[in-house]
């Protein structure tokens, strides 16, 4: 039942904040990204396990191996860049969340590039007028 | 990393803010401020360990490298 040491976490993590926001606004920041990574750390190691049995599930598929490396990258810069942005939201500013989020966005795009031009290269040797 | 440096934090925050108070009594203003850096410094350090913790374990997670 680790939920509950979670809630636990978040709720004494909540007290603690409105109680030195008043002073310390500062330190209430810094509580609240401790937490945050905190909590992130508890559950990644879960993540991992997950991941473990995907990869050696596309092992046996065939699947090649770099459409899941694509793909678990993706996921990777999805986490993180969220991540940031609402830290940096936290702390009150908006704006560099939004260039945060639309940084991460233009990193997947990169990286889904090989992706799309596999499915578009595969398209046009369906299409009968590609081939002509 | 433990869960008590939520308390050590939030404590060097309460503690600061007190001495900022007394300070601000004695009439010493400008040292009030420098001990609020410091004591924002030293939470800094904190929340950057983990901080780098958790960037080295996405990158491991992740396949990064």
């Amino acid at each position: 039942m680790e939920i509950i040491q979670v809630v636990g976490i978040g709720l004494i993590a909540a007290l603690l904040v409105i109680l030195v926001r008043e002073q310390k606004p500062q330190f209430a920041f810094l509580i609240t990204v401790f937490t945050g990574v905190f909590l992130f750390l508890l559950v990644i190691g879960k993540v991992g396990a997950v991941i473990n049995v995907i990869n050696e599930l596309a092992n046996r598929s065939g699947i090649p191996d770099v459409y899941l490396k694509t793909i678990l990258k993706i996921i990777g810069i999805a986490y993180v860049a969220e991540f940031g942005a609402q830290m940096v939201r936290d702390a009150g500013q908006e704006s560099i969340a939004s260039k945060i989020e639309f940084a991460g966005k233009i990193f997947i795009l990169v990286l889904a590039i090989p992706i799309i031009n596999v499915i578009i290269e595969t398209l046009l040797t369906l299409l009968p007028l590609g081939s002509s | 990393m433990e869960i008590t440096a939520i308390f050590q934090i939030a404590g060097v925050g309460i503690i600061i803010a007190i001495m900022h108070t007394v300070l601000k009594q004695m009439g010493k203003e400008d040292i009030a401020h420098w001990i609020t850096v410091l004591g924002f410094v030293i939470g800094i350090f904190m929340v950057i360990d983990v901080i780098a913790k958790l960037f080295q374990e996405i990158k491991s997670i992740f396949l990064f490298q």
